[in-house]
């Protein structure tokens, strides 16, 4: 049991550590996006840990929460709208109707119906071939408008802390129809669907420039902390760089990096005091029942295919919070950043590494895989470097060498991964329930 | 009636040809996809990068054998590169199922944790990917690049739509063709291929019967490496190589094998052709070949485009999200779900 604080306790040690070592600037970067990837950790762990449902749909559910901070955060454009928003409106209806019609003739024609299938299809494409008239003029009109710095609809200017809930009601609101219907199909198949439509969802958040720019990116986001000149032209501000006797710039950058990594803790503790509460409560006792044995779950009456889409849903809208905060971070959303290795697989390595289905694990293993993912590269580089110190400066092994350090991660990554599977693979923090710890 | 030639020579050039070609080296992976999941039982993500690896392993062989002076003619040199690469991907991929898949299937693991374990190798081949031969692309393609050029057959023929057929789209059908058949004569034919089958549909029955699992799990690697050899070589000659266009391969090839009914060979070529004609024709332009053949009167205004090309990998995302959706099993599959 006095593991887990001496394994947070040695996680806290190397992070003051880089702060002593390298720089405080670096340390708090590195914090932060410990922070963030410990929320999406704990999304994956949600589905994964908790319910034992296979998806690696979460590059998606980050995209969605990136995307709320565009569209909650960002100043409307109104010759935008006024350009195109009657048309895309008229387009939506369209499709909202098709839907509709769609979806009562499926209820309608009945299972035995040979022409169930070619009916509703041929209404769907008809519907998208109406919608066509109204959708196309209108984005192009949208995307006309100011091309080079808009060209988009813009958001609804609101506070961009909002926007992280919003991140993970909008996650959430995309995963629902995703779960439901993914739910029941066997893990081989969820794996692929959720893969599959994790790309569907970035091939358009790439291509619908006037939804968010496509990648052209949408940068200077509001964010929820001051800007570092403003800070620098603070007395306090000088009055502490100056005690400190930190260049001011410095210490204003330290201060706003600071002010990030609180926001970051305050919305992470909340998730896993919420998580923790719930995994004592009849609900976590119901979704370990499911996850350990279904069949004995489905005979005592629980309903798995709704208790799968619940933590489905649930773990969605956590990374999509995530996702929004990272955005937040980088103050910019860019569309052709988000790959499956960083956004999917990474995440799962945290998780599996921490501990599947213990919260405490998730967030030690994001801590630790982000750290490590960060610092392979230096530390390659320091190795290549005093490897390749002895070679001439033209020697083709010394050129790889000192090109390798930056792709080591990948194979270091791997590796952890495939060895904690190997020879741990409860992981570092093993999980504990209530009923076990008698 | 010329206008009719154009029109079928616009759409063969275009549509048809490239088509077959990339549905071959689609088939060629999604077997290897299917022939992992039926025999080892698991959906292997890293077989795209397994392609990936094979081909920067074919280019270094090339780089040696064009510096040794060693030509195949009028044959792109990267075929002889790709005999020398299959024994070592062979033992690539030997060496992985020993060190780990061997571990998981003793202690009858389940499905996921294979396919996590597989990540793992798919994020390490990734990295090794980027230290043998860098993130840049590459064009190992030399040779002669066409059978037929768009001047020489205009000349020839008179029309005004030219007719383009590449080395590579030739040898990737031919090349294929060829080692589908090889392989359905191995799995039909031979006594190897059944009791692969037959570990393949019951695994404890044909234990019982004294087929040699090690056997087949070894047997299985060296045509998976074959075919990742094949189908990886084939596609950087046709596309020219760039390490990480091949990441975006395993949904389609995915998809075609969930399509054709994972753990079937037919069923993988069949959803691979699926798959590679629903990309190009849901985002082709139909306006120049529709202009050929409907009256003046009635040709399009538009692009007659259903999609917009940059959609072109969602599309086989759809089929495979669709065809989960209605039928699980796929077209020629067994498994429910």
């Amino acid at each position: 049991m006095s593991r887990t604080p001496l394994l947070f306790a040695a996680m806290a040690a190397v992070l003051l550590a880089v702060g002593l070592l390298q720089s405080w600037q670096l340390a708090l970067t590195i914090l932060n996006l410990c922070l963030i990837s410990a929320v999406m950790a704990l999304g994956v762990n949600v589905q994964w840990g908790v319910a034992g449902m296979f998806n690696v749909g979460t590059m998606g559910s980050a995209a969605v929460g990136g995307l709320a901070v565009v569209l909650i955060s960002t100043p409307p454009v109104r010759a935008a709208w006024a350009a195109g928003g009657g048309g895309l409106l008229a387009a939506g209806a369209v499709l909202l109707a098709t839907a509709a019609l769609a979806f009562l003739l499926w209820r309608r024609m009945g299972e035995r119906s040979l022409w169930r299938g070619p009916a509703v299809g041929a209404v769907v494409l008809l519907g998208l071939a109406l919608s066509q008239r109204w959708f196309l003029p209108a984005t192009a009109a949208i995307e006309a408008v100011d091309a080079a710095s808009a060209g988009y609809l813009g958001g609804l200017g609101l506070p961009v802390v909002l926007a992280w809930a919003i991140g993970g009601l909008l996650a959430a609101a995309v995963a629902w129809p995703i779960g439901r219907l993914t739910a029941g199909l066997r893990s081989d198949y969820l794996a692929v669907a959720t893969f599959g439509i994790s790309e569907i969802i970035l091939a358009v958040l790439r291509n619908e420039e006037w939804l968010a720019r496509g990648v052209k990116n949408v940068t200077g986001l509001p964010r929820p902390v001051p800007f570092e000149a403003d800070l620098q032209a603070a007395g306090w501000v000088q009055r502490l760089a100056a005690s400190l006797d930190w260049p001011l710039r410095d210490t204003a950058s330290v201060l706003v990096k600071l002010a990030y990594s609180a926001w970051f803790l305050a919305v992470l503790l909340i998730i896993w005091w919420a998580l923790e509460r719930l995994a004592r409560a009849p609900w976590g006792r119901m979704m370990r029942a499911v996850r350990d044995n279904e069949e004995a779950a489905r005979a005592m009456g629980k309903d798995v295919a709704r208790r799968h889409l619940q933590a489905f849903v649930l773990g969605s809208a956590i990374v999509g919070i995530g996702g929004a905060m990272l955005v937040t971070l980088d103050g910019q959303f860019t569309a052709g950043s988000y790959q499956p290795l960083r956004f999917t697989f990474l995440i799962w390595v945290m998780v599996i590494i921490g501990g599947s289905g213990n919260h405490k694990g998730a967030i030690l293993g994001a801590f630790l895989i982000w750290f490590v993912w960060v610092q392979a590269e230096t530390a390659g580089l320091w190795l290549a470097q005093a490897g390749a110190a002895a070679l001439a400066p033209d020697n083709p092994v010394r050129l790889a060498l000192e090109e390798g350090p930056a792709q080591l991660r990948y194979v270091v990554m791997g590796l952890i991964l495939v060895l904690v599977m190997r020879f741990s693979p409860r992981g570092l923090i093993p999980e504990t329930t209530p009923e076990s710890s008698r | 009636m010329t206008d009719l030639l154009n029109g079928l020579v616009h759409l063969a050039s275009m549509l048809i040809i490239p088509g077959l070609a990339y549905g071959s080296q689609l088939a060629l992976g999604a077997l290897g996809v299917t022939l992992i999941f039926g025999v080892l039982r698991f959906s292997n993500f890293a077989h795209a990068e397994g392609l990936s690896l094979a081909t920067a392993i074919t280019i270094l062989f090339t780089i040696w054998l064009q510096g040794r002076g060693v030509s195949l003619g009028v044959l792109p040199t990267a075929l002889l590169g790709a005999v020398l690469t299959v024994p070592l991907m062979a033992l690539v991929f030997i060496g992985t199922d020993r060190a780990l898949y061997r571990h998981f299937r003793r202690i009858d693991a389940r499905p996921e944790v294979f396919m996590i374990v597989s990540a793992g190798v798919m994020l390490m081949t990734n990295g090794v990917i980027r230290l043998v031969i860098g993130p840049d692309g590459r064009d190992f393609e030399d040779g002669e690049r066409f059978i037929v050029t768009a001047r020489g057959f205009r000349d020839w023929s008179g029309l005004a739509e030219p007719l383009v057929l590449k080395t590579s789209q030739m040898l990737t059908i031919g090349l294929a063709v060829v080692a589908t058949v090889a392989l359905f004569l191995f799995l039909n034919r031979t006594q190897a291929g059944r009791s692969m089958r037959a570990y393949a549909d019951n695994r404890n029955l044909a234990l019982l019967s004294g087929v040699d699992p090690d056997r087949i799990v070894r047997l299985t690697w060296i045509i998976v490496a074959v075919l990742s050899v094949l189908a990886g070589v084939l596609f950087g000659l046709d596309k020219g190589y760039r390490p990480f266009v091949y990441q975006q391969l395993l949904l389609p090839m995915f998809a075609a094998a969930v399509v054709g009914g994972l753990g079937s060979p037919l069923g993988a070529i069949v959803g691979s052709m699926i798959v590679a004609f629903s990309e190009l024709a849901l985002t082709f332009a139909w306006k120049k070949a529709l202009a050929y053949v409907l009256p003046a009167t009635l040709a399009p205004e538009g692009m007659v485009q259903a999609l917009s090309t940059e959609y072109k990998f969602a599309v086989s995302f759809l089929i495979l999200v669709i065809v989960l959706l209605v039928r699980p099993a796929g077209l020629f599959g067994k498994v429910a779900r």
